[in-house]
């Protein structure tokens, strides 16, 4: 049976540019916050819950909340776990409102890893981990999914050119988006050609690297009623961290395995429900593992369920990531959960591309990946739907 | 010794008798006092029972490849020596880790293998730990 949203989703924005080079962080920040305040029909005078990740400027949400002008906070954080921490910054937004610590929480992403190259990126600290894990010529993330999807087409004979479908749907999706940074429709051939970045992982397995940035507004259900938007309800959230478990974690699971269930569950829905998802999308690897984790085929069965177009919006089996995802359109600041938050609700408001737009779309999933598959990341599940009328 | 970069290693009051054990030539492990668990990885708290003493033993530095990547474009230093391997070492003990397969040509690498301990020594005299194919 499925459950009531204790929040709601009232605006979002991307930002449109996926190279910024002109501007700081923080005017990133502000730029993508009032986009979604307006989207919302809300200002920022509204605004009494903040939530950014700890890569935010100075003191993160302290130092971005003086930046912004947030004068009259009652709730703020910055939970990081990479790609995945606006979609836990979502379930967090709505806890606190079901609480009652606030009613209007803004929730803000910028990054410019394009502009940034050869300048220091990342993070600064190190972990205890960290001498046991940066000898060896890891190349950034790909190197990482890399041992990922060797281990799975090991164990389940999953394919190249499976993997390279959900670039072809991706690629497909993106062509009817402007914005896209790269519009161009390509085939599995296409990918399959493409230079081997580490094996078996090609350069259009891979997703892109952009500037930019996006906002969401999360509000009780009291503000959503007196707003003019139609708003989106949170129907539930799940969230976990996957780690190495000293030394013994498999390659091929990810931490879906539980926030998927904690969101169907919360939510009252099953995968069947579903009518929309927005996938976590850094490599084509992580799709794969991420839908056989939440349930929408057999462990193993991945690869095949995304061949030959499953994927593809608005007829596939599961259409997915239809503003092009982090593989065509925009992964902002290396971290993609924000922008899988955006395309969901647009689907949802029935203002996704109409090439694209899912019929009658009143369920969608959103699920982000954080860090590494290879060794920690976070999960996040959020089951988002169409208010009934 | 492989033709592969051999950074420094950072150590940690918690990680300085392996790389003590290194520059030795030696692969150690720590071990719970109190469950037994081989631990990695390397830490003086035990991730299973929660508990903080631990000793050190000596490994067989054996091992089987779980993944591997051949690693075709890389930045500086390690752009000079593409193709190379990253890959997870199941070890004897139980853990898996990071490392490097050499002595090998990375196209002959494949998952299951049976691998064991090498090291190169970086600047300081520290060993990094890396794996070869087995005889």
């Amino acid at each position: 049976m499925r459950s009531g949203g204790v929040a709601h989703i009232a605006g979002v924005f991307e930002h449109p540019r996926r190279e910024i080079p002109d501007r700081t962080l923080a005017e990133i920040h502000a730029e993508v916050a009032a986009g979604a305040l307006a989207d919302a029909g809300l200002g920022f005078e509204d605004v009494d819950g903040f939530l950014c990740d700890s890569m935010a400027p100075g003191w993160s949400p302290l130092s971005m909340a003086e930046y912004l002008g947030l004068d009259h906070l009652s709730y703020f954080e910055s939970t990081e776990s990479g790609g995945s921490s606006y979609l836990q910054h979502v379930g967090h937004a709505a806890a606190a409102i079901a609480a009652g610590t606030c009613r209007v929480a803004l929730i803000t992403l910028a990054g410019t890893p394009r502009s940034d190259r050869g300048r220091v990126a990342g993070r600064g600290t190190e972990g205890p981990e960290t001498g046991f894990e940066w000898l060896w010529g890891f190349t950034g993330p790909v190197s990482q999914y890399a041992l990922v999807a060797q281990r799975h087409m090991f164990e389940f004979g999953t394919t190249s050119e499976q993997l390279a479908w959900v670039k072809v749907a991706a690629s497909r999706h993106a062509k009817h988006n402007p914005h896209a940074f790269l519009p161009q429709e390509v085939t599995v051939e296409e990918v399959l050609e493409s230079r081997l970045i580490c094996d078996p992982l090609h350069l259009l397995d891979c997703c892109v690297v952009t500037d930019g940035g996006g906002a969401v507004v999360v509000v009780s259900p009291e503000v959503a009623r007196a707003l003019p938007r139609q708003t989106v309800e949170v129907l539930g959230h799940g969230e976990t961290a996957k780690h190495t478990r000293n030394g013994r974690a498999d390659l091929i699971t990810t931490g879906a395995v539980r926030s998927g269930p904690l969101a169907f569950a919360e939510a009252g829905v099953t995968p069947r429900d579903i009518d929309y998802a927005s996938i976590y999308d850094s490599f084509t690897i992580t799709v794969v593992v991420t839908i056989e984790d939440l349930g929408f085929c057999e462990k193993g069965r991945g690869g095949a369920f995304v061949a030959d177009g499953a994927l593809e919006a608005p007829h596939g089996r599961l259409p997915f990531n239809t503003d092009g995802g982090g593989l065509c359109n925009n992964h902002p600041g290396n971290r993609g959960g924000m922008t899988k938050i955006i395309e969901a609700v647009r689907q949802l408001r029935g203002e996704a591309h109409p090439a694209l737009q899912v019929p009658d779309c009143e369920l969608a999933l959103v699920h982000g990946t954080g860090g590494s598959l290879a060794t920690r990341s976070g999960a996040a599940t959020l089951i988002l739907g169409r208010p009934a009328a | 010794m492989s033709e592969l970069p051999a950074p420094e290693p950072v150590t940690t009051l918690e990680t300085e008798p392996f790389w003590r054990a290194t520059a030795e030539g030696r692969l150690v492990l720590p071990r719970c006092d109190s469950c037994g668990t081989v631990i990695w990885y390397p830490r003086r708290f035990c991730p299973e029972c929660h508990r903080s003493s631990i000793s050190w033993f000596e490994a067989s530095g054996q091992g089987t490849v779980y993944s591997f990547t051949v690693v075709r474009q890389a930045p500086e230093p390690w752009r000079k020596v593409v193709p190379y391997v990253i890959a997870q070492v199941e070890l004897d003990e139980g853990p898996r880790v990071l490392t490097n397969i050499v002595g090998c040509d990375p196209g002959d690498v494949t998952i299951g293998q049976p691998v064991e301990v090498v090291f190169d020594r970086s600047a300081s005299g520290h060993g990094i730990p890396r794996f070869r194919p087995r005889p």
